[in-house]
């Protein structure tokens, strides 16, 4: 049996959905468009709901209404209550969701074929639909439990270092192969061992894949993982020959493998070897080398006001420290002090700074910086060698000119801001021992033109605060 | 829908999903994966009809739980989303 073609209204319907999908990232292209989007995106959703569940015989209404309720009540109070810089680790755990959604759509699908109009005349699911099962399921599974690591390791409930165990390329290599090879058996033989076989070897892959790979690589491994969760959404359209999903399947799927591709040539490293993990840990395996002693100069925060109020300009350059020390508040507050005394304020963000593409900048969002004062790296990077004063709060390896100089650096070829042109440098750092997640010396410390301003980043930017208004 | 028709509609979402994405502004680059996860929801379209149909009980039952957690991402998804963006503000003049 064929798909029984649905009216051409329902078709008609889930196109719909998916073109005001489109419409929600392409209001993204902008922040006075954004809100706009978002709602384009809530009606598509709506659209697509309530299309289904008009068009196909309902025999529980109230089950599903209630779990719409349950887990829509769940979504809606998290939303509303998670902290901003929580926000890594609450993307990833979504993620998960729609994981194991789709791994439990792929399951609930190859139970009852018939509801999904995947039989064949023989009583047999159609060959192709077989294979987009089985990659739905597969891609869904190590969604979800790459995810969970991911969120796992954002939430600091496992050590964000990575976990090298031995042989792993092998064992990955193996086990992706068998999920292949079972999917391509799967279209000539659809016993249920099969099946469950992939979504094991799925689940176990996804668990293997995260695990070698070290914190500050999570805005990549992030962006793969939303990917894939677009993906698992195709895969699953391709089986419904649903329209809606296939168009989200493509978007998100583009989406999250543009934003990897996006961070990996922001830290110049290829997607291959984040994927194959470990980087940071050979440094910190050997505990690092006697590290030659080179005169350093420590600041106070009344250094700090008094060269600022000087400045003609002064631009911030924020970290994950700052995130961690939830230090953007202050540090607004730091900055409306100076422009009030008609000093040049500007905020430049790497790439790849904090845990997520665009971390930083919700961060600052949300501590109400003014988003025509927060600048990328190409755009300002100019702009350090006419800058009366560099503040680096909670940054490092991005502002290390080892990436430009020496070859010999982990982080070599790294695109970074060019602080060491700035006329004086405040870093702020919580102590000179630690390095960066790649584990390098950052010759900024010590250069004649930069202050160590060492503390936690929220305590200096108050006692800064403290000293400007005197 | 054949086989080919549903490919290349997926082909060309792909095309448009690259052009679109690589308009959106690296300041909201947080609230795409937000809205993303929100959009990737739509997968809730299939959990709604295995939780419909009559026939396998277990199958009902996974598709309910699908359609719970489903649920949670398409109102957490937006209602972050919704969140963040509002928090994005120009300069006053």
């Amino acid at each position: 049996m064929e798909h029984a073609a649905p009216p051409a209204w329902v078709m008609l319907a889930y196109l719909i959905s998916g073109v005001f999908f489109i419409l929600a990232l392409r209001g993204l292209s902008s922040p006075a468009t954004s809100q706009q989007g978002n709602r384009f995106g809530m009606a598509g959703m709506l659209i697509a709901v309530v299309t289904t569940l008009v068009t196909h015989d309902v025999a529980s209404l109230p089950e599903i209404l209630g779990a719409i309720f349950i887990g829509g009540g769940i979504g809606w109070v998290t939303a509303r209550r998670i902290a901003m810089t929580d926000m890594p680790q609450l993307v990833a755990a979504f993620h998960s969701l729609v994981g194991m959604a789709a791994v439990l759509v792929a399951a609930a699908a190859f139970l009852n074929p018939e509801a999904f109009g995947i039989n064949g005349a023989d009583g047999l699911m159609n060959p192709v639909s077989r294979v987009e099962m089985g990659l739905g399921i597969a891609i869904g599974a190590i969604t979800f439990s790459g995810s969970v690591i991911a969120f796992l390791k954002l939430a600091g409930k496992m050590s964000g270092a990575p976990i090298m165990l031995p042989m792993r390329h092998v064992v990955n290599l193996g086990t992706l192969a068998a999920i292949l090879g079972l999917i391509a058996y799967f279209t000539v033989d659809q016993s249920p061992w099969i099946f469950w076989t992939i979504t094991a070897l799925a689940f176990v892959i996804g668990f293997l894949l995260i695990i070698p790979i070290g914190g500050a690589d999570m805005p990549v491994v992030v962006s793969m993982l939303n990917s894939y969760s677009g993906w698992a959404a195709a895969a699953m359209g391709f089986t419904l020959h649903n329209t809606a999903m296939i168009i989200t399947g493509a978007l998100v799927g583009s989406s999250g493998a543009i934003l990897s591709y996006i961070m990996c040539k922001a830290m110049n490293r290829s997607f291959i070897s984040v994927i194959a993990g470990g980087f940071g840990a050979e440094a910190s395996a050997t505990g690092g080398p006697a590290k030659e002693q080179r005169p350093w100069k420590r600041g106070s925060a009344e250094d700090a006001a008094y060269m600022m109020q000087q400045a003609e300009s002064v631009i911030i350059v924020p970290g994950y420290g700052m995130a961690v020390a939830q230090a953007q508040h202050i540090l607004r507050e730091m900055a409306d002090v100076l422009k009030k005394q008609g000093v040049s304020v500007k905020y430049a963000i790497h790439p790849v700074a904090g845990r997520m593409p665009g971390h930083m900048n919700v961060l600052l969002a949300e501590a109400q910086v003014p988003y025509d004062e927060v600048f990328e790296l190409e755009d300002i990077n100019s702009e350090f060698a006419q800058t009366d004063v560099a503040f680096i709060i909670g940054a490092n390896d991005v502002v290390n000119p080892a990436a430009k100089t020496d070859k010999t650096s982990p982080i070599y070829g790294m695109p970074v801001f060019d602080v060491d042109k700035a006329k004086t440098v405040f870093f702020v750092k919580r102590s000179m021992g630690g390095v960066g997640y790649a584990g390098v010396d950052n010759d900024v410390f010590y250069m004649d033109q930069t202050m160590m301003l060492l503390a936690d980043a929220k305590k200096m930017c108050e006692d800064i605060v403290k000293a400007l208004q005197h | 829908m054949d086989f080919i028709s549903i490919l290349s509609i997926f082909v060309m979402a792909c095309f448009v999903g690259y052009y679109v994405v690589w308009s959106v502004t690296p300041a909201l680059h947080t609230p795409l994966m937000a809205v993303t996860n929100a959009i990737s929801s739509v997968i809730i379209v299939g959990a709604l009809i295995a939780s419909a149909a009559g026939g396998s009980p277990t199958a009902k039952w996974l598709g309910l739980i699908a359609v719970a957690l489903a649920s949670v991402n398409i109102f957490g998804g937006f209602a972050v989303t919704a969140r963040m963006l509002a928090m994005y503000k120009k300069k006053e003049r």
